[in-house]
């Protein structure tokens, strides 16, 4: 076990995979000499030469296009979106190269690209630095998308997505970077649980809060609280948003009966939409309330003095807990 | 070559032969001339910057290219008439553009790796492919034709000029393995203005990678003319990444093949990136869902079809004493062969059974498609038919 950073977690995880394979090359803006502006790169341009980390001209699209050739030739690319704001102008060749060509090859080409975003909100950055788009790629299919909370699932996931045949992006909760806890780094990435499954964190009796990303700490955090009033949440790390692990939190919720889900995400259209449409359809009969959703607005991410307005804190969790309870809430007494 | 790449020593007028029509009138037929070897009434002119690039070009390699384009040639008609006949849902002709295909087709090793736009099945040919590949997905039965290692091509790209990217990736790739292979990247005039394409040209220049991008400029993206995509000639933009360029005859095999091994040959030397721009025209439709008349002149495609790649070739045969009856009966019979071919393996094609939508999403196994898939068979199965699932008038 070793004392790591979140951001020092998934390092040590792209050192190992560049050790382990000869065939992983990394892409990214400024991901060389600088490390990376987050630093999560630091020191591997150093130890695996240019032609393995690659720092790249200016161009999203141009760095997934060219990750979907490197792809052609028998290379497993990493690339590195600077900040979420900026996949945007790569989006055609995610959604319709990177997402399609092993469909529409019928499986002779394989698209083992491993793109990782750092994203959310939280750290009080200007506009196009917090943001979280994920579920415009959980949307489309041939896709995998995973996010981590933690260290030891960053070092291990990381793993993971690059030794996946298929493509996956892997969101990472640029606000927990600097969180630190013990990380095995022997833990073997092929005998881990695999990255689609979700993970229970905390054991429940009453609500199933369901969380991804920067919010698992927030939503830990809710359950300790909620616990002093005597109401007992499990806690579920979805890590997989594609797909979902139904399984896992239909086994809960027909245990709890109440399901809460909570992202950074704006409410419409977002993955809580899809959990909850989907824990309905599986858990009707279990379910003792409707599912709730504690998100952000449908707004653009807000200037930072703000940002925390947007983006559900603890006490907008136990508030969307206490509805599920039917408890007091500060939507008591509104209809529909 | 020139020092600056431009293959050409600043030649203000076109070279013999070099297209005036109004559609070329304006900027697109000023400034740098056209590499041309064969002119259109078939005179081989010598270029003493070009001519040692097709020197080792027998009278059989001509007779050769000749066919080869006559055999595209009947691919393209066969196809739009299977097209017309209910066949195949749709076919993008290349009609007067064989000669820019077959040239850089034919200049290719097996270990170089094409990424192309939808309209260059006559480098598939030259690549190998399979007839039956040609039409598989213009059938509707698959999203792709070929294996894409089995000829190393892609799948050619429908999203304009996404191409160009994935070919400056693998050309990356192929540096990085210190090959001496190339990747070759087809696309349009249209294509030109896609931002993919500048960022392709941005990187190939930036890593010296061993790419080639072939514009050809058929002077229509449906129907658009080129003039509304580019105020210089599509060359020229090159300069701007820093990336030698050459303006060639796109109708002139030889002329096609010469600026094609030229560029070929700076990328195995590890001399980085080369832009070619063929000239030629589409003498068809964008698809056979188009409609031509209706945004251009017919007097254009009179003036281009005075300088058709093939005739010029026949005249050149010609005036070689090589057009043989022999000569002319086996490319006749080799046409027809290829077309037979292709239309039966077009109409014999099994056809796609309903649960291959599932296939291939995913080289792993996905819980929320393994799902649907289920649920879809147990729907199925609740028909005598699955036939039945899908009428649009409904079964029950």
């Amino acid at each position: 076990m070793t004392q790591m950073t979140f951001a020092r977690a998934i390092n040590a995880g792209l050192r190992k995979s560049l050790e382990n394979d000869p065939k992983v090359i990394l892409l990214g803006e400024d991901i060389g000499a600088l490390g990376g502006v987050f630093r999560i790169t630091d020191g591997l341009q150093k130890d695996f030469g240019k032609h393995r980390v690659v720092d790249t001209p200016l161009a999203e699209s141009a760095i997934v296009g060219t990750a979907v050739g490197l792809a052609y030739r028998g290379y497993r690319p990493v690339v590195e979106i600077q900040f979420d704001g900026f996949i945007y102008p790569a989006f055609d060749q995610i959604v319709s190269q990177v997402a399609k060509l092993h469909y529409r090859t019928r499986g002779a080409v394989k698209m083992p690209i491993t793109i990782r975003v750092p994203f959310g909100g939280g750290i009080g950055s200007p506009e196009h630095h917090s943001e979280s788009p994920e579920a415009y790629f959980t949307h489309t299919s041939g896709l995998r998308v995973v996010t981590v909370s933690n260290p030891q699932d960053a070092h291990t996931v990381i793993q993971q997505a690059i030794s996946c045949d298929d493509p996956v992006l892997y969101f990472e909760p640029k606000r927990r970077y600097h969180d630190k806890a013990d990380v095995d780094e022997s833990v073997d990435p092929h005998s881990a649980a695999p990255m689609d499954k979700a993970r229970v964190l905390a054991e429940g009796a009453d609500v199933t809060l369901v969380a991804y990303g920067p919010l698992v700490k927030t939503a830990r955090d809710a359950a300790l609280a909620a616990a002093d009033e005597g109401i007992s949440i499990e806690v579920i790390d979805l890590r997989s948003l594609a797909p979902v692990d139904y399984d896992t939190v239909v086994a809960s919720v027909r245990k709890t009966g109440r399901l809460v889900m909570t992202h950074e995400a704006g409410q419409s259209g977002g993955l809580g939409a899809e959990v909850a449409a989907s824990i309905t359809e599986r858990c009707f009969y279990y379910l003792e309330a409707a599912p709730v959703r504690v998100t952000g607005f449908d707004i653009p991410y807000p200037y930072s003095k703000l940002e925390m307005h947007h983006l559900p804190g603890l006490d907008r969790i136990l508030d969307g807990v206490d509805r599920a309870l039917g408890r007091p809430n500060s939507l008591s007494g509104l209809e529909g | 070559m020139s020092t600056d790449g431009t293959g050409q020593d600043g030649a203000d007028t076109p070279s013999a032969g070099a297209p005036s029509t109004d559609a070329m009138a304006d900027i697109h037929g000023q400034g740098r001339g056209l590499v041309q070897l064969i002119t259109p009434s078939g005179e081989r002119v010598s270029h003493p910057e070009f001519d040692p690039w097709v020197q080792d070009i027998t009278d059989e390699q001509l007779c050769s290219l000749f066919e080869d384009m006559t055999v595209v040639r009947r691919i393209d008609v066969e196809a739009t008439a299977l097209q017309r006949q209910g066949e195949l849902a749709l076919w993008p002709p290349l009609l007067g553009q064989e000669a820019a295909q077959v040239g850089s087709g034919r200049s290719l090793r097996a270990d170089d790796f094409v990424f192309s736009s939808y309209r260059e099945n006559g480098v598939a040919y030259c690549r190998g492919v399979d007839l039956t590949d040609i039409v598989r997905v213009w059938r509707g039965n698959a999203s792709s034709g070929w294996d894409p290692y089995s000829i190393n091509m892609a799948t050619p790209q429908i999203i304009i000029g996404a191409q160009t990217l994935h070919a400056t990736g693998y050309a990356m790739g192929i540096q990085n393995d210190g090959a001496d292979s190339a990747a070759v990247t087809y696309f349009g005039d249209g294509a030109t203005s896609e931002g993919d394409v500048s960022e392709a040209m941005v990187f190939a220049a930036s890593f010296q990678v061993p790419v080639v991008f072939f514009c050809t400029n058929n002077h229509w993206a449906i129907s658009e003319p080129v003039r509304l995509q580019s105020h210089i000639q599509l060359a020229d933009r090159a300069a701007g990444f820093g990336i030698p360029s050459l303006r060639v005859d796109g109708n002139d095999v030889l002329a096609v093949m010469a600026a094609t091994r030229v560029a070929l040959d700076r990328a195995r030397r590890g001399g980085g990136p080369t832009f070619i721009e063929a000239v030629s025209y589409r003498m068809g439709p964008h698809t056979t869902a188009d409609d031509p008349t209706r945004y251009r002149d017919a007097n254009e495609l009179e003036d281009w079809a005075a300088k058709d790649p093939i005739s010029r070739v026949e005249a050149l045969l010609d005036r070689k004493g090589l057009l043989t009856a022999a000569l002319k009966q086996q490319v006749k019979d080799r046409a027809d062969a290829v077309a037979r071919e292709m239309r039966t393996g077009c109409t014999t094609m099994p056809e796609p059974q309903p649960l291959d939508v599932f296939k291939h999403v995913y080289s792993t196994p996905n819980s929320w498609l393994d799902r649907q898939q289920d649920h879809y068979t147990r729907y199925l199965a609740s028909f005598g038919d699955p036939a039945e699932a899908v009428s649009e008038e409904g079964a029950r």
